[in-house]
């Protein structure tokens, strides 16, 4: 047990060990990634069925009790988060095999998704706010290395506006560490859990968790600091901006997840009142930002900040109902809208652009990828039978049992604008007829077909199987927010039977 | 840029501050050092030795790509936490063994592991821009 909570990190930072320093041929770097993928799914499924069956399992790292040590903690969320990591990671892998050009798999590419895999695993495991922080740095330099690497003007460009918003996201971060160490002594989450109510000064606590939820907001791309994500993820090869779309910004989330039902309960109004409107903002923002665009990965990228926008307004209504619809709707999003880059990806491969301008006909020229991408797209907007329209479901009826029918209004009125973007695409790339003149594109062979295709449709038949029987996630989610809202387990599996 | 004064002090200071380096990781252990701060004092020695002799001699000087150095030393703190694991104890739990007075135990490993993700991170950063410039 102890072994299968850290081997959602120990197996990609190994598997990135191997990478980096045999550099090995294309074919055995190939098994070797996908192989490094498949161990962290199987290890993470193992996690899972342990966590859904037992309950929340802790571990000390080194063998220092807790709250000295670096406690690692899987509970449902954690282990749900660390599953679909796996899964995105896989199918990113498998992608990037005909993706990929010879140039950057020297850089070392492969290995930088692997330690990129290792740092979110990480972060989703952790139990210790410094030791999030420090998963977060992991996160940002093999990001930062994935980002740039090729070298391209713009992929500078984007980089440098990435890197220097989320420097300032760290910073905030460790200063909030700071202050919290500071004001109780330890930085061990359970151990925060139980202190902080004991500390004199509520105010103080109420301002160190605004730090945190400004600094984690960045990382999440809420609004008003979500800018740096549109300007930055159209930028590297679509395998890169598949991986960042469908895993980075929901580290923001998870943390927010994590910090606001566990550490940060005290003044639960006014949080609560913060981040709703913080959401409510990002949804309308990002959508309405994505109708502005023409560019497929610019509007997808906006349509991740108003997602996110969602998810921490089920955040926000605090119920266990709307608990579960955020922990839903994150593992419905994180594949989703991993699959609408990839499937971008290939539609740049096809027509040679990403700019709807340039694209057109592909509806007579890929059937099969056109269907491809109803599915998420669909989802995307909400449409039943998808697995979208069960996660924006629970969310609406949590708000409509909160009595907030605002939110309920906003909650659907931007799943409207979600479907006016879908359509565009839609219209755009596949429906209109093909601009002339148009250049002459390599056709798919059947390898590369078969590894682009493969991850689309994998990740397609998993939304589609949550939108037919949503009710096995639904109940996991489910469990998951009454463990998020009622900590005492979370809190009993690291400190041991101290109160 | 090339200096003969520079030069031939960068010679004795390179080598003493390599010496402290290993000095600080070892030091480590119970009192201010470790792995991190022993790899950025040998990388800074590194440095100096690229601001006198150039990037090139101090590739020579290495042998090995630095980026290399940097992903042996992961791979090096990665064993030291799973020797641990391997005798059933938590991740990066502590071994120990002694010989006579002197003890020694996977924490050092770990350490050392540390001093070379920071050296070669620094290096591979490092001349990567001074080749880029010269």
């Amino acid at each position: 047990m102890r072994g299968l909570l850290i081997a959602p990190v120990v197996i990609p930072l190994a598997t990135a060990v191997l990478l980096l320093v045999l550099r090995p041929s294309r074919r055995v770097e190939h098994a070797l990634s996908a192989l490094g993928c498949v161990a962290l799914l199987g290890a993470a499924l193992m996690l899972l069925v342990r966590v859904a069956g037992g309950g929340v399992a802790a571990m000390q790292l080194g063998d220092w009790a807790a709250p000295f040590g670096v406690s690692f903690v899987a509970d449902r969320l954690g282990a749900a988060m660390v599953t679909v990591t796996a899964v995105i990671g896989l199918a990113v892998s498998v992608f990037a095999m005909a993706e990929i050009d010879d140039r950057r798999r020297r850089f070392g590419f492969a290995g930088f998704v692997q330690i990129l895999l290792g740092g979110v695993c990480g972060a989703f495991l952790t139990g210790d706010v410094f030791n999030l922080y420090v998963w977060y740095e992991v996160m940002l330099i093999a990001s930062f290395a994935l980002l740039t690497l090729g070298g391209e003007r713009i992929q500078i460009d984007g980089a440098v506006k990435y890197v220097a918003l989320n420097m300032i996201s760290t910073l905030l971060f460790l200063s909030g560490c700071g202050l919290l160490y500071g004001l109780t002594g330890t930085l061990n989450m359970a151990d925060l859990h139980a202190k902080l109510p004991a500390v004199a000064n509520q105010g103080l606590v109420t301002a160190v968790a605004v730090v945190f939820a400004i600094g984690f907001g960045i990382k999440a791309a809420l609004f008003p600091l979500f800018f740096w994500l549109p300007a930055s993820y159209h930028t590297p090869p679509v395998a890169v901006s598949a991986l960042f779309a469908g895993l980075l910004t929901k580290v923001g989330v998870y943390s927010l997840i994590r910090f606001f039902t566990l550490i940060f309960t005290g003044d639960a109004a006014f949080t609560g009142a913060l981040l709703a409107a913080a959401a409510a903002f990002t949804m309308v923002t990002g959508v309405l930002g994505a109708a502005a665009q023409n560019e497929m990965r610019r509007i997808l990228g906006f349509h991740i900040v108003s997602q996110i926008g969602y998810m921490v307004m089920g955040l926000a209504i605090a119920t266990p109902l709307a608990l579960a619809g955020a922990v839903f709707y994150t593992l419905h999003h994180i594949v989703v809208k991993a699959n609408l880059f990839l499937v971008s990806g290939v539609v740049r491969r096809l027509s040679g652009s990403g700019d709807l301008a340039r694209t057109g006909g592909l509806y007579a020229q890929a059937p099969l990828l056109a269907a491809l991408f109803l599915v998420p797209a669909f989802s995307l907007a909400g449409f039943p039978p998808l697995s979208g329209f069960w996660a924006k479901l629970f969310l609406v009826k949590a708000a409509l049992e909160a009595q907030a029918p605002w939110i309920v209004a906003v909650l659907i009125g931007v799943g409207l604008l979600t479907v006016y973007s879908m359509t565009k695409i839609w219209a755009e790339v596949f429906w209109k007829a093909p601009p002339e003149p148009r250049a002459a594109l390599p056709p798919l062979r059947g390898g590369e077909r078969a590894l682009l295709f493969g991850p689309i449709v994998g990740l397609a038949a998993i939304t589609v199987a949550i939108g037919l029987w949503p009710a096995p996630l639904f109940d996991y989610a489910d469990a998951a927010a009454r463990e998020l809202a009622d900590p005492r387990d979370y809190v009993a599996a690291v400190l041991g039977s101290r109160p | 840029m090339s200096s003969l004064i520079l030069a031939t002090i960068a010679r004795v200071a390179v080598a003493l501050m390599l010496l402290f380096s290993v000095f600080l990781l070892l030091r480590g252990h119970d009192a201010p050092g470790g792995g991190f701060l022993g790899g950025l004092v040998a990388a800074i020695g590194f440095i100096l030795y690229v601001l006198a002799e150039g990037p090139r001699e101090v590739r020579a000087a290495l042998r090995v790509d630095p980026r290399s150095i940097a992903f042996v030393g992961l791979a090096v703190a990665l064993v030291s936490g799973l020797a641990g694991l391997a005798t059933g104890a938590p991740f990066l739990t502590a071994l120990w063994t002694s010989f006579g007075d002197v003890k020694l135990g996977t924490p050092v490993l770990f350490d050392l592991g540390v001093y070379l993700v920071v050296v070669g991170g620094v290096l591979a950063m490092v001349l990567a821009l001074e080749e880029e410039v010269g």
